[in-house]
């Protein structure tokens, strides 16, 4: 791959591995008959390409420019998160977890932090889980607002992207003030959060709720009845409820179908059944559908984080059980047992019971879920991560036979695939 | 009296040659769309309006490797993608230059593992780095400043054939 | 146990003389390789819809049995969870397939291979997904190295700066 102290430039064919050039014989069993008689054409839609969303190839079968088969090869961003957390003890493997879907990151912390403590059955005291509410809907908002910015994008409404990406700012300012990062915060740890809000939090959070409402209206006032968005977006990429569920499809894409399943609602976790939500569902299930809800449960996460801002209680904000969770500074040069529990942990780190659990959150693309299984030493023994966009990227040749290719672009946008999710 | 003056009111401008390329190719560099993860998504908030980049000349990210000269490799390369990267680069006209955002393009970031390139000069000679994870769009911007400065600096008796 | 998942519990108990493990409110059954797919298709009818997640754990140096797939069912009308483990020797693993069943484990069995090489019996489309098509070994094996390189500090930097590979053009 490297060509050193050589004057002249070699053909890249020559040290490149050849994984590009497939044939029609390689897919057979994947595409129909006509493509091996040679009346449809193969074409690559490639790991570069701006209506990807990322590093997915597509494979298609155009007959003419109407989409008979397309074949998802994923796999480009791969990065072995599963292999590299088993060799980190479970706090310092907490920050890759940030990496894995990067629009949801504090959902991820989440996941993880919910599974731990499911594990070794560690509590949380109540500040902290209306804190950790706060800012998963936060970030379930900022997430929608990046999907609207780029599925109107490809769908050719430019001011849409600026837009949502000036709101997106205001929300990223919040996670600055609480954690100093903007997108990887690591800021909600197993035990409760890392430590408590500055005084301004409460204020910065109230301006942003005074004014996004009105910010969503505007954004359904330029799409929801504009007669050229809804000829995009109107009957395309249609599926039914009983093939959605068939194919593990989960979250908004299975809300725009039918049956209302969201993990809020129905397996409430961190304190969700105090406040009081609709989750919007529709029952089309087409692109159009999707949006609507989407857009919806921008609305909605407002709701939720109205409601725990007002019933925020005074207390500590992490678990007083040193033997899993780090003591805070201040005891340190008091206490004698704070000051061994803190050097046991960040040298060896704690040891988890044996066993195994499943433990899972809703994220703005669907059910995230942590397997985790433990031997009793103090790195995870195996950590799989369930993913939804690698569930939900199925369902796309079921939705795209039969339609153009400029539909696809707007199918992909509407599925809302992170290509960090689906290849962790 | 200087040649200037005299010339000043025929509205003409006298500069080295070598400034005058080094402006046209600063303030009208295109870069080339290469988001591939976290990154990519501070390389989209630089563009928006917030921490404008169309302020310094890159108003267009061109998808296609024709017509771009600057490739910014944001996110991590894993062993599948390093061919399709070096495939591109191969295919961008010259001038060309390559900038790695983040650290994971820089050098391999938190992911010390089989499957990520610990670096993406393994592959394309870059240069300039821009060190974060992700770098916040001030920080992407000061590296294009940087970037900027050293085109100002090329020499065309030293330029590579 | 949540109460509706009792009954459940006890018919797939009696079809195939397994014990249901319950540790912080999971439930899990241990069921034989050979007669998982007639559990997946009874998991089904009982109202199952949707297969939450499908992956394998590795006891190497453990030889037999060296992986357990696990299988995570959800009842959607019924707001329940169910899971299955299923012991697969290490000599030649592998699995029957469900993916007529479930057709998401289409992809999650085409993992399974790549990760850790367990072959998925009747499978269609048995290929890479994650990996390259031409990568040698199955990563997620306890017996495959990391494949972590030396951090570079100052007193070895210019020893390992010999070693790594740079592109000049």
């Amino acid at each position: 791959m490297v060509a050193l102290g050589e004057d002249e430039p070699r053909p890249y064919e020559d040290f490149m591995p050849d994984i590009f050039e497939v044939t029609v014989d390689d897919l057979k069993h994947l595409v129909s008959e006509r493509a091996v008689k040679g009346e449809t054409m193969l074409l690559n839609m490639g790991p570069q390409h701006p209506s990807t969303h990322g590093v997915l190839r597509l494979l298609l079968e155009l007959d003419g420019e109407i989409v008979v088969n397309c074949i998802p090869d994923i796999g480009f961003l791969h990065t072995g998160i599963e292999k590299n957390m088993e060799a980190k003890t479970y706090q310092k493997a907490e920050v890759m977890t940030d990496r894995l879907d990067y629009l949801n990151t504090v959902g991820n912390n989440l996941a993880y932090s919910m599974a731990v403590e499911k594990l070794v059955d560690l509590d949380v005291p109540p500040r902290a889980q209306s804190l950790r509410i706060i800012l998963c809907e936060l970030q379930r908002v900022a997430s929608h607002l990046i999907w609207l910015g780029t599925a109107a994008l490809d769908v050719a409404a430019m001011s849409t992207f600026l837009y949502c990406f000036r709101e997106r700012e205001d929300i990223l300012d919040i996670f600055e003030l609480i954690s100093g990062q903007r997108m990887m915060t690591t800021y909600i740890r197993p035990g409760g959060v890392w430590r408590d809000v500055p005084v301004e939090f409460e204020k910065a959070v109230r301006d942003f709720l005074k004014m996004m409402p009105k910010r969503v209206d505007q954004y359904e006032a330029l799409l929801t009845r504009n007669p050229l968005f809804l000829d995009r977006t109107l009957g395309i990429g249609k599926i039914t409820a009983e093939d959605a569920l068939n194919l593990g499809m989960t979250g908004p894409g299975l809300r725009a179908c039918g049956p209302t399943w969201d993990l809020r609602k129905t397996r409430p976790y961190c304190g969700y059944e105090q406040y009081e939500f609709e989750v919007p569902t529709r029952t089309e299930g087409d692109v159009y559908a999707r949006y609507l809800v989407r857009v919806q449960e921008m609305r909605e996460a407002l709701k939720i984080v109205q409601q725990a801002l007002d019933k925020m209680p005074l207390g500590p904000v992490r678990s007083n059980n040193y033997k899993f969770v780090p003591p805070p500074r201040s005891e340190i040069g008091v206490s004698m047992e704070a000051l061994i529990h803190h050097f046991k942990l960040w040298t060896e780190g704690f040891e988890a019971p044996k066993g195994y659990i499943y433990s899972a959150v809703e994220s703005p693309r669907g059910e995230l879920g942590v397997y985790l299984e433990s031997d009793g030493g103090p790195k995870p023994y195996r950590v799989h991560w369930r993913t939804p966009s690698f569930d939900n990227l199925q369902a796309m040749p079921l939705m795209s036979k039969g339609v153009f290719v400029a539909d696809l672009v707007a199918i992909i946008g509407s599925i809302d695939i992170v290509l960090g999710d689906v290849d962790r | 009296m200087g040649l200037e003056k005299k010339l000043g009111n025929m509205g003409v401008v006298t500069t080295t040659l070598e400034q005058a390329v080094a402006w046209s190719r600063n303030y009208a560099m295109w870069p080339m769309l290469f988001g591939l993860a976290c990154c990519a998504i501070e390389m989209m908030a630089a563009e928006a309006s917030d921490y404008d980049m169309s302020r310094f000349g890159m108003e267009l990210m061109r998808p296609s490797p024709r017509q771009s000269d600057l490739m910014i490799v944001a996110g991590r390369v894993s062993r599948k993608m390093a061919s399709v990267l070096r495939r591109l680069y191969d295919q961008m006209p010259e001038p060309k230059w390559v900038l790695s955002m983040g650290d994971c393009a820089s050098c391999g970031g938190v992911f010390n593992n089989y499957a990520i390139m610990q670096g993406v000069d393994e592959v394309v000679p870059v240069d300039v780095y821009v060190a974060g994870c992700p770098p916040r769009p001030e920080a992407l911007i000061h590296g294009i400043l940087t970037l900027q400065e050293k085109v100002k600096s090329i020499k065309f008796a030293e330029e590579k054939k | 146990m949540v109460k509706n998942l009792q009954p459940i519990v006890e018919i797939l108990e009696k079809a195939f003389e397994a014990q249901a493990a319950e540790y912080r409110g999971d439930v899990t059954l241990v069921i034989p390789r050979v007669r998982i797919v007639e559990a997946c298709e009874q998991v089904k009818g009982l109202g199952f819809e949707l297969l939450s997640a499908l992956t394998a754990v590795d006891y190497w140096p453990e030889e037999n049995p060296r992986f357990h797939v696990l299988y995570q069912f959800t009842s959607v009308s019924k707001n329940l969870r169910l899971g299955l483990r299923v012991p697969v020797p290490g000599v030649t693993p592998t699995i029957p397939t469900i993916s007529h069943i479930y057709r998401n484990a289409n992809w999650r069995e085409r993992e399974l291979w790549d990760m850790f090489g367990i072959k998925a019996e009747g499978h269609p489309d048995l290929r890479r997904i994650l990996m390259p098509a031409d990568w040698e070994g199955h990563p997620l094996r306890k017996d495959y190295p990391l494949g972590y390189e030396e951090p570079q500090f100052t007193f070895n930097f210019d020893e390992i700066d010999l070693r790594k590979p740079y592109a000049k053009e």
